[in-house]
């Protein structure tokens, strides 16, 4: 098997060596360098997750993917996630049939909800709808995808009929995958639909979506698709020590998760809580380099995938911090998580 | 477990699974029905739900002594409440604008000072209606379950205005691996929804009981 890496942000706000947030331009420059460093340490992905709000200032990661590929070669380049229910699936697929256009080919998209919400309302949708809207502009996204002239009805956006949508792919399709976040019937809709299943795991043990790998390559036999890749998602951060790493994370993740309860049913966090998930049985990837690859590889095995993403970054890390995971991550964990993996 | 309460879990999402689950674990028969055919659901039963059988919802109801709903509450509108006339109904629903979008039903007028399960049993006159697993995350209900004296055991508020279908559902929380915490009446209830004390958190009972009677919400 043939195993890659990626890092993942949702343009977190960076804070200053003081603790003072920097500017949303600023932070998004600093997520430039950080993706064209991000190849220069070797790793193979770079994705940027769809935020609308004054934390996460990333609601067009495509524009800045396509910024990242001017200035880089090799790095495969996509959303992670585009919330493809808020959004219009064939200006999705023009956007990134342009950034695969720019790059010579690296574009990538995950499609989902993410964990932002916050499109809904601000480009008038309702999330009542929420599943009607991402059934029927996946579906439609898997038809743009294959390239060719396009013919679609239905509810939530105008039919196309012979519909030529450019720009043309140069070479087939880019890959494209659902982000899951513990629904099996989402699972299902992957495999149907044909594309890469990409599993969010932010809490609680990595270990219960075995399952849903099995169901993800089961449901591709039953719906006669080709095998398609898994991919993991999950929040971390590396420095030189455990303990750094933890001192580094765990106040900014406390502040933002605590600013983020009340609204998404998350709990509080606690030392404890944190504890738990930055242990070998929970979703956080938070150490020194052979802590957090001796992490990813077991969950990799467990969970049957070709495909770690670390989503890093926290609102208030300094870009400084920021630099350095991504340099540990490429130079040293991944090294050593295709070495336990071989 | 001999005897044990026939379970119909209606919704194969993400919260239907996990308490199918843990009822199969604690030994109760369990089916699982959505709005669509069964066979579409084969798949998932097998690898996710080991042990449940899917049914079609009219069917699952009809041979089931206690049902949980597991759905999106905006789902829940096209649910004929003569299919559960004469049933245990659990309440696993949360109104939460946040998260699902705002509902009109569950906003307008008087009903936007009622909880969300009092209008769900307005719904359903012919049933006895209790609110209970709406408050532990689907990620963490599997995660935290523990064994009766455990000493990490989370509790899980149990309200219903029928004191036996309290008493049915309180024992259901407890074989599933939680203290419950009876509450007094649906009304009550209305502390475990959303932005309340308890959302999104297992706490121990001494805990729990502290959070909940503290609580404004807990007084109306």
């Amino acid at each position: 098997m043939t195993y890659t890496f990626g890092l993942d942000t949702f343009g977190d706000r960076n804070g200053d060596a003081g603790g003072q947030p920097l500017s949303h331009a600023q932070t998004i420059r600093n997520v430039v360098d950080e993706g064209v460093f991000a190849e220069q340490a070797g790793i193979d992905f770079f994705g940027i997750g769809e935020h609308h709000t004054g934390h996460f200032p990333m609601p067009a990661g495509d524009l800045v993917l396509g910024a990242i590929a001017a200035r880089t070669e090799k790095i495969r380049l996509g959303s992670a996630v585009t919330v493809l229910s808020s959004d219009d699936p064939v200006r999705v697929f023009q956007r990134y049939s342009t950034l695969n256009a720019i790059s010579g080919g690296r574009a990538e998209v995950i499609l989902g909800r993410g964990s932002s919400i916050d499109s809904f309302p601000l480009f008038g949708y309702d999330l009542a709808d929420y599943e009607e809207l991402f059934e029927e502009k996946a579906t439609l996204f898997a038809e743009l995808l294959k390239g060719g002239p396009v013919t679609w009805e239905g509810k939530t956006r105008a039919p196309l009929l012979h519909q030529d949508v450019v720009p043309h792919l140069e070479s087939g399709p880019f890959p494209a995958w659902i982000g899951v976040g513990g629904n099996p019937q989402s699972v299902i809709r992957a495999a149907r639909l044909g594309f890469g299943l990409a599993l969010a795991i932010i809490g609680g043990p990595p270990a219960r979506f075995a399952a849903y790998s099995e169901l993800f390559r089961r449901a591709l036999e039953k719906f006669g698709q080709s095998p398609r890749p898994v991919l993991v998602h999950s929040p971390g951060h590396v420095a030189a020590t455990d303990e750094q790493a933890k001192a580094e994370f765990w106040p900014r993740w406390r502040e933002i998760i605590t600013l983020m309860a009340p609204e998404r049913g998350f709990a509080i966090p606690t030392e404890a809580s944190f504890d738990r998930e930055t242990g070998p049985h929970g979703a956080l990837y938070v150490g020194a380099p052979e802590t957090v690859a001796q992490k990813i590889a077991t969950n990799m095995r467990v969970l049957g995938a070709e495909r770690f993403d670390l989503k890093y970054g926290m609102p208030g890390l300094t870009h400084d911090q920021l630099m350095t995971n991504v340099e540990l991550y490429g130079r040293e964990v991944i090294p050593r998580v295709r070495e336990l993996l071989s | 477990m001999k005897d044990a309460p026939r379970i119909a879990v209606l919704g194969a999402g993400h919260v239907g699974p996990v308490i199918a689950r843990l009822a199969i674990g604690a030994g109760y028969p369990v089916t699982i029905a959505t709005s669509g055919d069964p066979a579409d659901l084969a798949l998932i039963t097998e690898l996710v739900i080991p042990g449940a059988e899917p049914r079609w919802a009219s069917d699952a109801v009809a041979n089931a002594d206690i049902v949980v709903l597991a759905i999106p509450l905006h789902r829940f509108l096209d649910v004929d409440p003569g299919l559960l006339t004469g049933k245990l109904v659990v309440d696993a629903m949360n109104y939460w604008p946040a998260s699902d979008g705002v509902l009109s039903a569950f906003e307008d007028g008087a009903s936007h000072s009622r909880g969300s399960s009092e209008l769900v049993a307005g719904r359903l006159e012919g049933s006895a209606v209790v609110k209970a697993f709406n408050h532990i995350g689907y990620h963490e209900l599997e995660d935290r379950a523990r064994p009766a004296g455990a000493p990490d055991r989370g509790a899980i508020g149990v309200a219903g205005d029928d004191p036996a279908a309290v008493a049915a559902i309180a024992d259901l929380a407890d074989r599933l691996g939680y203290d419950p915490v009876r509450l007094d009446g649906l009304r009550a209830g209305r502390v475990l929804e959303p932005g309340g004390p308890v959302f999104g958190v297992v706490l121990p009972r001494s805990e729990f009981g502290l959070a909940i009677h503290e609580d404004a919400r807990s007084l109306t």
